[in-house]
This record gives C-alpha cells, structure tokens and sequence, in this order.
C-alpha cells in the first residue's frame, strides 16, 4: 500500500499530464479516502478468499502519459468476431486507441474515451462521474480514481436504439510487470437502448499485468442496456473489476460475465434497482483449470417495488483451480411485490479444485417472490454412462456434459452471433485448442 | 452371436447373478422374464459395462470376443444396444448433436467416414419414422421433459439409428399404452434380421404379443431356472412364477 501512496505524491504531476482537468479532480478526494481505508482486508465477509494487498504488492510499472502510437490493435487483432461490431474500440494499457475513421454511431451518440468525454461533456461527466463508485466502493475503487489514465465513455441521450453492438476490447501490451486502472461510463438516457461487449486480451504471457477497472452504469427510465463481459487474458494477469449499475422505472438490464481464460480475477457488482418494474439479468460463467482463481461478488439493491432479478452463475472447475461466489439480494422494507432469484452451480472436475459459495438473501418486506440455491458436484454418472452406452468415447461425453452445463447461460445472451461465437470458443477452451492459434478474440 | 457362461456379478458387495447361462444367435428372439429383483435389468446392465456392477466370475463371448475386456463405447461401436428401462435425461445436450455424435463415432470405429450434414438429417428424418415419433423431439434436450412413452421411443429411435447386432430391450413395456407399446414393438419388427439378434426382457406377456420370441428363460434369484418355447410365456402368464420355484 505504502508504494501506492508514495508513487501518488511523488509523480502527481505525470499522473496529471495527459488527463482531462475533470479526471484529476477526483484524485486528491480519493487519495484521502485510500490513505484512510486502505487495501479491503483479507478474510474480511467480501474478501474471504480474495487478497487484494497481496496481489498488487509487486513493484508494478504504471503506463502515464502513453500514446501507444506504435501499436495498431487491428494488426494484433486481425479477426474479429464476425459481424458482431462495426464500431470496434480499444484501449491499449489502459488509453483509449483513437481511431481515424469510426462513426457509425448515431450522431449525438458519444462512444469514445473518458478524456475526451470529460471535455466535451463537462456537465454530464460530473454528475455521473465516481458517484457510484464513492458512495459504495471501498479501498480499491478509490486506487482506480487516484491514478486512472483513461477508459471508455458511452453516452446515449433519449430515445436513440443502437441497433449495432458496439464492441470495446481491452489489450494489454508491454514488456514490463503494470498495474493498468481503466474506466469505463455508460449512460443510456430515458427510452434509449444499446448493447456492448467487452473484451480482455493479453498479447503477451511474461510480464504480468493487473487491471483495476471501475464500470459505472446508469440506466434511466425504458432504457434497455445489454453489457457483455469476456475475458480471454492469460494465467499471468490480475483483473480487479468493479461494475456499479444504477437503474430507473422500468429499464432493463443484462449482464452477462464469462471468464474463459484468465490469471486471478475479482468481479464485483453492485445494482441498484431504483426505479419500480426495473428488470435486472445477472449471469455469469467461467471455466478454470491450473491455479485460476475467479471470484464474482454480487450484491442487488431492490430498494423500491415491483422490481425483478434474475440471477445465475455457473463454474467449471478442474486442477487446482478456485472458485468463490458470494450474491446478495438486499430487499428494502417497501419493496413489496419483489421476485428476485438467484442461483450458483458448479461443476468440479477434480479433487483438488475448490469452490466456495454464499449465496444470501436479506428480506425486509414482505409480499416478495424470491429464491436462492446453490449445487456443487460432479458430473452426472448416469449421463455419461448413458452416453458411453450409445458408443461415445468417454472423454467426448465428458465434454458434452460440460458444455451442456453452460448452455443456460449462454442461452441467456441476447446477441445471436456472439451466442454463436462463445458456443465455439467454449467447445474449444474444453478441448484445449484455446486460442492464441487465432491471435484473436 | 452371444454366449454367457456362469455369469456372476455383484453391486456393492451384493450378489445379484449367480451363474447365468446363456447363448443367443443371429437371428433369434430371446425372451428373459422372471419376478421383480430377479436380476434381469442386472443382467441387460452387465452386459453393457454399466460402472456399477462388478463382475466376479465367468465370461462372457460376443462375435467371438471377450466382451467383458471392453469399455462401454467400445461394446456400442461393436454392435451391443441397450434401450433402457429408464432413460436419463440430459438438459444442454441436444438430441441432434448426441445422436450425430454417437453415429459419426461408430463410422469411426469401422473406419468408415463421417456423415455430412445433410445425409444425417436425411438418416433422422427416415428413422424417426420408424417410431412414428414427433419431429421436434429432436431438437430437444436428449430426453428432457419427454413423457415416459416418448423416452421409450427415443430408445427405439436410437436403436434404429445404430443398428446394433443384439438389442436388449430392458422392460420396453413398461409405462407405455397400448399404441405405444405396438408403435414401439413394430419399430423392433422392422428392424429386425436375419443377422441380427433381440433380447426382450419384460415382466409380461404382452409385449410378446407384439415381438414374438424364439426362446422364452426365466430368471428367478440370479439364476435362469427354465428355458422353453413361446409357449413358456403364455403358462408364466396365467399360472405366475410360484409354480416354478
């Protein structure tokens, strides 16, 4: 912790340099907030299983002041994922890539980098800015906001549908240890709508690369937001996110979590669910063998009536690999006529895999419809007899079972061709074949 | 085409076939009946290699081979089908991607070339019509939420679609009405022939009525205590098993 706040008072004006006036007017605020509260605490109810302080204790290399100009994404990433986007961003260690020629958005539609944004849209970047993140984050969140470079802004005003997806695909690339702190806005304002998928990429497998990044999301009445996240990084990274939703009458949010490759991963939500028949959609896979550590912490807000969410996460587990759930729905004493749900299943593969799971709900109304369950077991003996029985090797069987396990989740993307695109990724993470023949997503 | 020779065989320490004797040829219809707890779905399990069951005396030679040596899949792709009593139900797994799977895996085994698309779907479209079953169980889950009738079908189905060399049909009967029990029964006439050979077991006569064995044995505590015509079936039915104990 102690370098952190060093680092912060020594090299301000280089943390400064290249961020809007906006941006750096955050800094002072959150220093105080870090130097007081600090690293969350190990084996503390949130961080059971996740050290934080530990994981950033490395002598990491900051990236200010970066142009990047000598790297072009689309040569890294040559392939896309097919028709999916035909706005595709990047940011390149944590700075948002400028492209020269991308709009085919429409024209009040702002999808571009936080800088700019904090510039051009003084007045809407503030009162959105770090609100959530302040008032419901903690140590860490306040680390992003001390020395965040840049990240990605997508501001919809009233009644515009996006039809496109819009994809952001976040790469690191470097030849040093680095801490990236990235930020990402989405405002979809009144009867607006938009999807977006992002992408984590590493270029690289030696150095090794953490990412703090704080998602704030605010969704406004009738707006519609799909947010997709896919994590396809490698055993040597350490991604630290942090995604705050908030959610006005009768908006409907779906966020879809997949963490196929990764090193150590932290994902914390927080929705509030603000305005009365709000609809929230919170799912969640991920597959991990080796020593992969993920860890997705959830907490939903019903704070007013006639609300509903929908949760479920699902883990595959195989090696020596961890898995940590821990949901939480939080309904308020008048938030009558609530359904919430929540569900965790887990798939373990081996003896040494681990898994822990908490799943919680704190009712205080009283005319509400809501469930929570877990399972965590091994794969359906009489299944896969059944197939081997039809002359189905088993290793095959094995396969399809635990490609069938995840179907529900995927079932849940409402973005055919990315449906399609993750189907085949994940049939090939089983087989091993990921990926980095395809240099891509 | 199959012959069993002082079969015993156990589940967690129990022991459940106690010397079965048993040989069946091409072209022949066998019937197993016998009492509830008899050892006849023991019997069908065994010879498939279901895990549970562990083998502890005897042998058994199918096609001339040491069947009990062989894995599962490996009995499957050498032409042994079970269509069990209870089919399991696998959500996430389609019953077109199972069915492809199962089929391209026994043209692999022949060294045989995979199916394409097109002449797969064309295979399903002719087969499911064997059974008379509904098209869109396909596109399904294998067997999710099918209803008891449909899941016997399914079994036929997948009977059809591998063409085994010896099909046990684990009481098939079981749960279905009288027009599915002759769907399903006619399903297992047309495929049947000369090279192929059925083991029907079943606690009634009236599956019999439809799939007319050659040879009737009935099983009683792990052991076939009689063997006879067709006529066996027809005397266990009106008279029960206690006349034979």
């Amino acid at each position: 912790m102690k370098q952190y706040i060093d680092f912060f008072k020594t090299q301000r004006k280089q943390i400064d340099a290249s961020c809007s006036s906006l941006v750096n007017s955050y800094r002072d605020e959150a220093f105080a907030s870090f130097e007081e509260t600090g690293f969350p605490i190990f084996k503390s109810e949130e961080y059971q299983h996740t050290n934080i302080a530990e994981l950033l204790d490395t002598d990491f290399g900051f990236y200010l002041n970066y142009k990047g100009e000598s790297i072009d994404p689309h040569k890294l990433f040559h392939c896309n994922i097919p028709n999916l986007s035909s706005s595709p961003h990047f940011i390149i260690n944590g700075h948002f890539y400028k492209e020269k020629n991308n709009r085919n958005l429409p024209d009040k539609v702002f999808s571009g980098s936080l800088n700019t944004f904090a510039e051009e849209y003084p007045d809407i970047f503030s009162k959105y800015y770090n609100k959530l993140a302040e008032e419901k984050g903690n140590g860490l969140t306040a680390l992003n906001t001390m020395f965040v470079q840049d990240g990605y802004v997508l501001y919809v005003p009233k009644n515009i549908i996006i039809d496109h997806p819009i994809q952001l695909t976040n790469i690191f690339n470097g030849k040093i240890d680095a801490l990236i702190n990235r930020r990402i806005l989405i405002i979809i304002e009144a009867g607006s709508q938009a999807k977006i998928l992002i992408c984590d990429h590493s270029t690289e497998k030696e150095p090794l690369y953490a990412a703090t990044q704080i998602t704030e999301i605010f969704v406004e009445e009738n707006a519609v937001l799909d947010f997709y996240e896919l994590e396809e990084s490698s055993k040597r990274t350490i991604r630290l996110a942090d995604n705050f939703v908030q959610q006005s009458t009768s908006s409907n949010v779906m966020i879809n979590n997949i963490t196929l490759n990764n090193g150590v991963t932290r994902n914390n939500y927080y929705i509030d669910l603000d305005g009365e028949f709000a609809e929230t959609y919170l799912y969640g896979m991920a597959i991990v063998d080796d020593t992969q550590k993920i860890d997705n912490h959830s907490v939903i807000f019903h704070n007013v009536p006639n609300c509903q969410s929908n949760e479920l996460f699902k883990y595959v587990l195989d090696e020596q690999s961890l898995g940590v759930f821990s949901g939480k729905i939080i309904v308020a004493e008048n938030a009558q006529k609530t359904q919430a749900y929540q569900n965790n299943k887990n798939l373990l593969g081996s003896k040494e895999c681990k898994m822990y799971s908490k799943p919680q709900l704190i009712i205080n109304a009283d005319d509400v419809k809501c469930s929570h369950g877990m399972t965590t077991g091994q794969l359906d003996e009489s299944a896969l007899f059944y197939m081997r029985s039809r002359g189905i090797p088993k290793e095959e069987a094995i396969l399809l079972l635990k490609y069938a396990f995840t179907d529900d989740v995927i079932q849940g993307i409402r973005l055919d061709t990315l449906k399609e695109r993750l189907k085949m990724l994940i049939e090939k993470r089983f087989r091993g074949e990921l990926i980095r023949c395809q240099e891509c997503i | 085409m199959l012959i069993i020779k002082e079969l015993h065989a156990s589940i967690n320490g129990k022991e459940i076939l106690k010397g079965i004797n048993l040989e069946v040829n091409a072209g022949e219809i066998h019937a197993i009946m016998g009492p509830n707890g008899s050892g006849k779905s023991t019997l069908s399990a065994v010879l498939v290699g279901n895990p549970a069951f562990e083998v502890t005396k005897g042998e058994v030679i199918f096609q001339g081979e040491n069947l009990l040596e062989m894995a599962p899949e490996e009995r499957s792709c050498k032409g042994m089908f079970l269509s069990f009593q209870y089919p399991v139900e696998i959500p996430g797994v389609s019953m077109v991607n199972f069915m492809r799977t199962a089929v391209n895996e026994h043209k692999k085994c022949k060294g045989e070339a995979p199916l394409s698309a097109g002449e797969f779907l064309k295979m399903m479209r002719e087969k499911q019509s064997i059974v008379e079953m509904d098209k869109n169980l396909v596109n399904r889950s294998v067997n999710e939420g099918f209803s008891g009738g449909e899941k016997k079908r399914n079994e036929i189905f997948q009977m059809a679609m591998l063409e085994p060399k010896l099909a046990i049909l684990d009481e098939t009967d079981s749960g279905l009405d009288i027009d599915a029990l002759r769907i399903v029964a006619n399903g297992v006439n047309k495929l049947k022939s000369p090279d192929t050979a059925t083991i029907v077991i079943t606690h009634y006569q009236r599956l019999l009525d439809y799939i007319k064995p050659d040879v009737v044995h009935v099983l009683y505590n792990g052991q076939i205590i009689r063997t006879g015509g067709p006529k066996l079936a027809l005397e266990l039915e009106e008279k029960g098993y206690d006349w034979l104990k």
